[in-house]
């Protein structure tokens, strides 16, 4: 026994260790249970793959919506489901291809979807509006322009990838 | 910190007497395995307490990825064996956490049994036991169908059998335990699921509650 004070008393000593042991116990638990409930969080975001959507000649100045199907796997679930875009040729002859979901809350938009603003994408649920280039018109509920998608052509035909951000900043047309 | 949290409520709501009612309390010599080794046997309560807690927080965790139909059941549960991290070791847990729960029970049934500690006064808790035997029971037999496999199918097939062997009322006792008179199926398969995570847990609670009340009220039985 030493002359200094005990520092840690029994009741201490066991308090801690039960502390230690039973922590230790619950940890070893709920670890799996944990890192099993947040997988979904963990797992890597796969990109989307191109696919063929239509052919290069149907495309006119005039944005038209072109369907494709995809093959989802959704966990334990696989099933066809349909994407579709807003696609024209700007007077560069560039073609443009915007993605329907509305940057307010998710809904679809449709170009001259309400005829008082036969020029523009028109959201439904809360009336938001879009330019031809795809910028929201200011004042209305969307607060970022439509995503574009990323594109190829090859041997006349569209292909569709990632949505990414619209660049555009004045609203054409 | 922890102090403090702790001090600042118990100031308020006064919890100390309500935590010590529940953790603090005499353990006779005769059951402390440190005085007399052999009172390990006494461990065998408490044990089966601690895999039913495992058994509940792994089930929990389960239903987060298991759906309950019959075109998802195996797939979702293949899905979370094979590409959910620990996936394995979850539903292991639950897999082995069953076949344990009930060794323990017996165990437990066993101690109880042969020191003869269901004598009076504890006449009723040891029904109580018999109780919570019958329902651990029926959580395994009700959550072997949920893999919706080979196995588990024909397990459920001959479970039925065997409620449809009941004198008169076996045949509705089939209907009522299978959702359907004939097809085992899409409805036993909600069924089980229903009652395995909803009815008998609740039923489990609340008749653990009472043992474990009437086991503080009455005391652990004496010395042999």
């Amino acid at each position: 026994m030493s002359e200094k004070k005990q520092q840690v008393s029994r009741r201490q000593f066991l308090n801690y260790s039960l502390t230690g042991v039973g922590g230790f116990m619950a940890a070893s638990m709920l670890a799996p249970m944990v890192r099993f409930a947040i997988d979904p969080v963990l797992q890597a975001a796969g990109g989307e793959d191109m696919h063929a959507v239509v052919d290069v000649s149907e495309i006119t100045e005039e944005p038209q919506r072109f369907d494709w199907t995809v093959e989802q796997v959704d966990a334990w679930y696989t099933s066809d489901v349909t994407h579709s875009a807003w696609v024209y040729k700007d007077e560069n002859d560039e073609i443009v291809a915007l993605s329907p979901t509305c940057k307010h809350l998710g809904c679809a938009v449709n170009w001259a979807g309400n005829p008082d603003y036969p020029d523009q994408f028109f959201c439904p649920c809360h009336d938001g509006r879009y330019y031809k280039n795809g910028l929201n018109v200011p004042d209305t509920p969307p607060n970022a322009a439509l995503d574009l998608f990323e594109f190829e052509v090859k041997d006349g035909t569209l292909y569709l990838g990632n949505v990414k951000e619209n660049p555009v900043q004045e609203g054409g047309a | 910190m922890l102090q403090k949290i702790y001090d600042w409520i118990d100031d308020r709501v006064d919890i100390t007497p309500l935590w010590r009612d529940i953790a603090d309390h005499e353990v006779p010599e005769h059951v402390n395995p440190a005085h007399h080794f052999s009172a390990f046997v006494y461990c065998f309560g408490g044990l089966t307490f601690f895999v039913t807690v495992i058994q509940i927080l792994s089930g929990m965790f389960l239903t987060m990825y298991y759906v309950p139909d019959i075109e998802n059941a195996w797939r979702s549960v293949y899905y979370l064996q094979t590409e959910v991290a620990h996936g394995q070791i979850v539903r292991g847990m639950h897999h082995w956490g069953a076949s344990v729960v009930i060794v323990m029970l017996f165990l437990h049934t066993l101690r109880v049994f042969f020191q003869g500690a269901y004598k009076k006064p504890r006449e009723l808790n040891w029904m109580v036991g018999v109780l919570l035997f019958f329902v651990m029971l029926a959580l395994g037999l009700t959550g072997y169908l949920l893999p919706w496999d080979n196995k588990a199918y024909f397990a459920t097939v001959v479970t039925l059998e065997i409620a449809e062997g009941v004198p008169f009322i076996g045949e509705m006792a089939k209907t009522l335990l299978n959702g359907d008179p004939s097809i085992v199926g899409a409805q036993t398969l909600a069924r089980f699921f229903a009652i395995h995570v909803f009815f008998l847990p609740a039923a489990l609670f609340v008749l653990m509650a009472i043992h474990f009340i009437m086991i503080r009220k009455q005391g652990i039985s004496g010395p042999l």
